[in-house]
């Protein structure tokens, strides 16, 4: 055992001596930036129900995957997320009923289409490790996916942010101003569901909206411009989500969860000290 | 003085929304530096014309475009003050961040450019709102969100703008100061100004000519010419006195006398 090893295992951050806690303490590190950054559009843009049915959409991409024999669904998953994301934005465009109403029958319809599929000769019960999540179960290649995710966000928000905040606002005079609104929300709305479904298997079904939204919702509190609060946003995001996987390492509970419930402290804590 | 488009023409646009005729064969000439008021009833599709000359809902017929050698121009600048802004009060951005939306593709979120600083500050000045730069944006009044906006909207200087129903929320004071800003902008920058409002009297005072629409143009002409118009003083229920006040105030309308409209059909 070298030094450093031998300090960390005796120290406070023992629980980070064994390789799959090195993995998801950097999966949690990437995934603290990715989710703080579209989570702050995602809150503003007022699409926070939009990216629950995304995740709930998850469970068809499994099904689908699965059906089509492909060894890990992930991909099926992506695909049918962004399917599903640009499908609602387009109903949502005709105006056929109200924007929460649209959300909430596609993803009704998405998960029963998925438990339809997955309980097929009663055996629904191998897929809940999606419904929890584990991250330790993380690996390399894993890690590398999700880096090249985070870099992508990080280059559209970089590229983007400035449209996407105006079209958020209000976007009449975002079209006024020749921002391609319609675009740049199915652009980011795409990235969304390729961020929630990558992640769903680490993060878990259940939890993983709350990922993406609290955060964001506590830096609301706080920020008083766009730019504090997208930084806030990824510092709650990433506070929480060490504070949480090393808090789920003594429990012993899932990862996913306890970082959200750390994320929530958060929340309650900004909502005391909330701007005027 | 030049103006970059002379004038804007708008040849029988019809618009149909939800199935029903909101517009049909609206004829109007704008030329540039002119004020021009558009009044009607409510639901006599004032909005709508304004957002089919900022091509945001589909319409038949055509809007030109002229600029001061006759040649069309297919996207003039268009700075557009929208009748009410619906927004999150509580969405953390700054006024900045509004221009930064509108004009600057550096991110936001790495801090402002000190050039779109510059540029948003001449344009707040512009409109007495120089103080406003870094509040929150839920956080304004009315009255400061309207001159945040006008100032949004002048910024680069557009072509035409238009304004719709820019005061409704707003005090009186705000809304002579409002419309004294909008008259100074027009002349400092010759800009073609459209202005749908309810208010005869601040049309009377401010317009060079005004418009009555109602689904179509009933009336149009010099300001004191149409608040004469039987037609329009019945609708309104106004007498002579706002005709007379109209024509007491000095005009600026055909200006563009190299504007060779019949060119364009």
């Amino acid at each position: 055992m070298t030094g450093w090893e031998s300090w960390v295992a005796s120290g406070p951050l023992e629980w980070l001596q064994f390789g799959f806690m090195r993995n998801a303490l950097a999966a949690v590190l990437m995934l603290g930036v990715l989710y703080g950054m579209l989570g702050s559009i995602v809150v503003s843009a007022q699409m926070s129900f939009f990216s629950d049915a995304i995740g709930h959409a998850a469970l068809t991409g499994i099904a689908i995957g699965i059906l089509l024999g492909l060894g890990n669904p992930v991909w099926a998953m992506a695909a049918f997320a962004v399917l599903l994301a640009l499908a609602i934005i387009r109903v949502q465009r005709m105006a056929a009923a109200s924007a929460d109403t649209i959300i909430g029958l596609f993803m009704a319809f998405a998960v029963a289409l998925g438990v339809v599929l997955l309980s097929r000769g009663g055996g629904f019960a191998r897929y809940t490790r999606f419904l929890i999540g584990d991250i330790l179960g993380i690996t390399r290649p894993d890690l590398w996916w999700l880096a090249a995710l985070t870099m992508v966000a990080i280059a559209f928000l970089a590229f983007s942010y400035n449209r996407i905040v105006l079209a958020g606002f209000n976007r009449p005079l975002a079209r006024s101003r020749g921002v391609r609104e319609e675009l740049w929300q199915g652009a980011f709305a795409a990235l969304v569901a390729a961020a929630v479904t990558i992640s769903i298997q680490w993060v878990g079904l259940l939890v993983i909206n709350s990922l993406l939204i609290l955060p964001a919702a506590a830096a609301r509190n706080l920020a008083k411009d766009s730019r504090q609060y997208l930084w806030l946003a990824v510092g709650i995001s990433l506070a929480s989500g060490v504070a949480g996987l090393a808090a789920s390492y003594y429990w012993g509970t899932a990862s996913g969860a306890t970082i959200v419930i750390i994320a929530m402290g958060f929340f309650l804590v900004t909502l005391a000290f909330r701007r005027k | 003085m030049t103006c970059g488009a002379c004038c804007t023409k708008i040849v029988k646009l019809g618009a149909i929304i939800g199935g029903r005729e909101v517009l049909r064969d609206v004829d109007l000439h704008l030329h540039c530096g002119e004020l021009a008021a558009v009044v009607g009833p409510n639901g006599a599709g004032k909005t709508t014309l304004l957002r089919a000359i900022l091509g945001e809902v589909p319409h038949s017929g055509h809007v030109h475009f002229l600029d001061s050698g006759n040649q069309r121009r297919d996207r003039p600048a268009v700075g557009y003050v929208p009748q009410k802004l619906e927004f999150d009060h509580t969405a953390p951005l700054s006024v900045l961040d509004l221009f930064a939306g509108a004009l600057s593709r550096w991110p936001a979120w790495l801090g402002h450019r000190p050039g779109l600083v510059g540029q948003a500050e001449r344009s707040l000045e512009a409109v007495e709102a120089g103080h406003l730069i870094r509040r929150r944006v839920g956080q304004l009044s009315g009255g400061e969100l309207q001159r945040v906006l006008l100032a949004l909207a002048i910024t680069p200087v557009p072509d035409l703008l238009l304004l719709d129903e820019p005061v409704s929320g707003i005090d009186a004071a705000g809304i002579e100061s409002f419309h004294q800003m909008v008259s100074d902008l027009r002349n400092r920058y010759h800009l073609s100004v459209v202005l749908v409002t309810h208010d005869l009297a601040q049309a009377a005072r401010r317009a060079d000519s005004i418009v009555f629409l109602n689904r179509t143009v009933i009336v149009q002409g010099p300001a004191a010419e149409v608040l004469a118009d039987p037609r329009v003083r019945q609708a309104f229920g106004i007498g002579p006195e706002l005709a007379a006040e109209a024509s007491g105030q000095p005009r600026r309308s055909g200006r563009c006398v190299d504007c060779k409209l019949e060119g364009v059909a």
